[in-house]
């Protein structure tokens, strides 16, 4: 019995904010009458947060270091504007543009890296100089005015879709990526139990397992459905989707993301370990570079123009989704899931509220006190668990 | 003179299930220095925690009788407010106040709030005049020597109106002169009516001085000595210092020593902060195969900042010597490269710079060597539960499994998952720092029995311990410590703790000439 409560209580912390998740959106459901679960609005839901998200992925490595990046709001305005240049004014080929863009990314958070992990200045005074210098450094390019439009390629980036072939209303390719994905999620899944029976691990009853996968390929299914009665597979979602399977990965299966966890958790202990700290804290910011680079090409591409106050706040919208999706401010303890779990909530907040007719006042305080639930929410269950 | 003070009765400490004190009972006469001395650990700052309401009542077990009343300390401020105060080796003071902010911390002179400056001022100045301290009241703390901050300390225990002040190591950082002045004034204080109680290793300071001695030993009262009555010799007090029988405390092992493996030569490092501050002085040992090697030494001796230097440079700055195992000389810029070349580091502290604490007992096995479980660089999480497993049972970590955090384990536990990590990381030469602080003897004695089997394998040991029995149990050779300096070697079979506790002694007292 008690054991089954222990298991209960870890699953409401692991689950918790999901289940908030969903309690969230169905919410909304009712109240804007069913107009956010129509499939132009889960489009745009997600074309409109996802530099949130890309953030959101790379500033939860730094949360779990136990560092902070407030730079990056001005880093997504700063490479917009760069690419602008690249692309506007000097009409460069658009590949070769972004991958420039992103390498001025890697550079901005390699001097910012620098300082922080070589030099020992805290990187909440470094990151807050960084806000400064690039913002000012965007009004400088961009001499204060808004440079547009863009090519419709890079547009793409942000607001394009994967439509091709329709049957019935219905985008195939999007159906059918849908389908893909249940059966690779259904072989991942079973290969991994099968490994760990073999192992004589404990796993849990076939049933739960069923149940979940069900689940699972319910949603996969659900969304991709909702796409293809819209416009088809929105091209920032599949860049979206490919930044989660990766950064998962690292965090959970390679060395690289052992050492960003055990840096956060212990940097002493760490360091007595063999691990190279100051080396994964310089990386760890040059990869929020290289996404906050990303973000900021989203973010022009979907606005369609450079402009100076791109990205205002940014930095504060990443933070606190990570911190809603369950990391730690003290670092060690984070999900890329949750940090895009903390995300959405964040994101169906303002697109309920917004479809409610509620002012972005009241928007700014109701997000404000959902990141504190969430974090208190968080802190009391931890503190449960710790005297068990 | 002979009238009782404060008498400490039949008290009884724990922590988690280990007696730090085992009824002690402590009597100090009213207007006497009495000495404390004792090993490391053998409960002296414990006991003087509990004087100062550090432990508040409740948490030992035991009588505090303060001037014929007994007293229930619930904390610090309670004990001062009896007129205890307490001087730890490492000062509290804010080093950018001024000294006459630090004097009234906590004790403003002030009306509704608002501090009387000028009162602060005057009534610092008088203090001051009294502890001898010649120094503008506004001079910020971190302005003034080291010597002078003591002063300032015992300024802000006079301040409080302390009638019995209790001084742990207070002359640990001084040099000579300031060390003869710290004890001058500590006569100058009795004569003023104050009582005081001295915590020292420095036996020929505690002879010049104290009125009394108080032995202590494993958390037990050994004897007092008074002087006048007793006769007081340094021998004296280093035997009940440290004569304990060793029963069976370690297990027996089949010795089988080989080659020369680890040799250092005139290994020089200084301190981080203080760059012209040496730390270990030119010091040269070497290790066997199959060996365990003992470094002995008090507290401060350089005994952990020398092995923390050596492996990858984890300690100092200016670090200057060489080393050499099997034979070649071998550099280490970090602590990766340490590792690299089969050398591993116990930390004498294990939940600072030991254990990630929000992390389970796998991740904390396995952190040091990942690649052992690991291809291109991706972790095979099954490997590593089996593999963290396969330690678990070996080591006897009692939890319920390898996903356990490791904060809810008990310190015994917590240094078996630390040890493992280390055993994991596959060394040839294993430095354990402190391997058994604060651990329970049955745990102890497991980890004196895995390190009989590692060295069975062919592998080295160097074991860092306060503990004087501990390294006479299990070493095959110590070498001593003293300021930085390797003072001694000796045969671990043939020393005595009498010995090496006045080698010890005997070079303390050179090197303040």
């Amino acid at each position: 019995m008690k054991e089954d409560r222990i298991s209960i209580r870890k699953n409401i912390r692991k689950y918790g904010m999901l289940i908030a998740l969903i309690a969230i959106m169905i919410l909304f459901g009712i109240l804007t009458e069913g107009i956010l679960f129509k499939p132009m609005n889960i489009s745009n839901l997600i074309q409109q947060n996802a530099y949130v998200l890309i953030l959101a992925i790379g500033m939860l490595l730094v949360i779990i270091t136990g560092n902070i990046d407030l730079s990056v709001g001005s880093v997504v305005a700063f490479v917009g504007a760069i690419s602008a240049i690249f692309m506007i004014q000097w009409n460069m080929p658009v590949w070769i543009s972004i991958i420039l863009s992103l390498l001025i990314g890697a550079l901005v958070g390699a001097f910012q890296g620098f300082f922080i992990a070589y030099v020992n200045i805290p990187p909440f005074i470094v990151t807050l100089a960084g806000m400064l210098i690039f913002r000012g450094l965007t009004m400088v390019i961009l001499k204060g005015q808004t440079l547009g439009p863009f090519d419709r390629a890079f547009q793409n980036i942000a607001s394009g879709f994967i439509s091709r072939g329709e049957i019935g209303g219905l985008n195939v390719i999007s159906m059918v990526v849908g389908i893909l994905l249940s059966v690779i999620y259904i072989i991942l899944n079973f290969k991994d139990r099968k490994k760990k029976i073999e192992y004589k691990f404990q796993v849990p009853p076939m049933s739960i397992e069923i149940l979940k996968t069900v689940l699972v390929i319910l949603a996969i299914n659900w969304l991709t459905y909702s796409l293809a009665a819209y416009k088809g597979l929105p091209i920032v979602l599949i860049i979206l989707a490919i930044l989660i399977v990766i950064y998962s990965f690292i965090t959970n299966r390679t060395i690289a993301g052992r050492h960003i966890y055990a840096l956060g958790g212990n940097e002493k202990a760490a360091k007595l370990s063999g691990i190279k700290t100051e080396k994964v804290l310089f990386w760890v910011y040059v990869n929020m570079g290289v996404l906050a680079a990303l973000a900021g090409l989203v973010v022009a591409g979907r606005l369609n123009a450079a402009t100076p106050k791109a990205g205002t706040g940014f930095e504060l919208d990443a933070i606190a989704a990570c911190y809603i999706g369950g990391a730690s401010a003290s670092g060690g303890i984070g999900t890329v899931t949750g940090a895009i779990v903390g995300g959405l909530v964040m994101g169906v907040l303002n697109n309920g509220m917004s479809i409610l007719g509620i002012g972005v006042d009241w928007q700014q305080a109701i997000k404000g006190l959902v990141l504190l639930a969430a974090v208190t929410f968080d802190v009391y269950t931890k503190s449960k668990s710790r005297t068990q | 003179m002979s009238e009782i003070y404060l008498e400490m009765k039949n008290i009884t400490k724990a922590f988690y299930g280990v007696k730090a004190l085992d009824n002690v009972n402590f009597s100090v006469k009213k207007n006497e220095i009495h000495a404390l001395v004792g090993e490391n650990g053998a409960g002296k700052s414990t006991l003087m925690n509990i004087l100062s309401g550090v432990y508040p009542y409740g948490t030992y077990s035991g009588d505090i009788i303060l001037n014929g009343e007994k007293c229930m300390f619930q904390d610090i401020k309670d004990s001062e407010r009896h007129g205890i105060a307490i001087i730890h080796q490492e000062l509290a003071l804010v080093p950018y106040l001024s000294i006459a902010e630090n004097v009234f911390l906590g004790n403003e002179q002030a009306s509704r709030g608002i501090i009387d400056w000028n009162e602060t001022k005057l009534k610092t100045d008088e203090i001051l005049r009294k502890v001898g301290l010649r120094e503008d009241p506004d001079t910020p703390v971190i302005d003034i020597s080291v010597g002078k901050q003591q002063l300032v300390e015992i300024a802000k225990a006079l301040a409080k109106e302390a009638k019995l002040i209790i001084f742990d190591e207070p002359t640990a950082a001084l040099n000579e002169e300031e060390s003869n002045n710290l004890l001058n004034l500590l006569l100058a204080l009795q004569e003023s009516g104050v009582t005081s109680i001295l915590i020292s290793h420095k036996l020929n300071e505690v002879e010049k001085v104290a009125d009394s001695i108080t032995i202590l030993r494993d958390g037990k009262t050994i004897e007092t000595l008074e002087k006048d009555v007793d006769k007081i010799t340094e021998d004296r007090i280093i035997k009940g210092m440290v004569g304990r029988d060793i029963v069976d405390r370690y297990p027996k092992r089949h010795i089988d020593i080989g080659d020369i493996v680890f040799e250092v030569k005139d290994w020089t490092v200084f301190h981080p902060l203080q760059d012209d501050r040496k730390v270990i002085k030119n010091v040269s040992f070497n290790l066997r195969r199959g060996e365990i090697l003992g470094f002995a030494g008090l507290m401060g001796a350089g005994r952990t900042e020398l092995a923390m230097s050596l492996f990858g440079e984890s300690y100092g700055s200016n670090i200057s010597g060489h080393i050499y195992k099997e034979g070649k000389e071998i550099h280490l810029n970090d602590t990766a490269e340490a590792i690299d070349n089969g050398i591993a580091y116990l930390t004498e502290d294990r939940r600072n710079y030991g254990l990630i604490f929000i992390s389970d007992i796998k991740t904390n096995i396995t952190l040091a060597k990942l690649d052992r479980v690991a291809a291109n660089n991706i972790i095979d999480h099954n490997e590593e539960s089996v593999v963290a497993e396969e330690y678990r049972q070996k080591m006897n970590i009692k939890s319920s499994s390898v996903n356990q955090g490791v904060a809810s384990l008990s310190g015994g536990n917590q240094q078996k998952v630390v040890l493992s990590r280390w055993i994991f990381a596959e060394p040839d030469i294993l430095i354990l720092d402190e391997p058994t602080r604060g651990i329970d003897v049955g745990a102890k004695y497991e980890i004196y029995t895995i390190m009989n089997d590692l060295v069975s394998e062919g592998k080295s040991i160097i074991l860092i311990s306060s503990e004087l029995p501990e390294l006479l149990g299990m070493c095959d050779r110590i070498y001593v410590l003293n300021e930085g300096e390797i003072i001694e070697e000796v045969d671990g079979l043939q020393a005595t703790q009498e010995y090496i506790m006045g080698c010890i002694m005997e070079h303390s007292k050179e090197e303040k000439r």
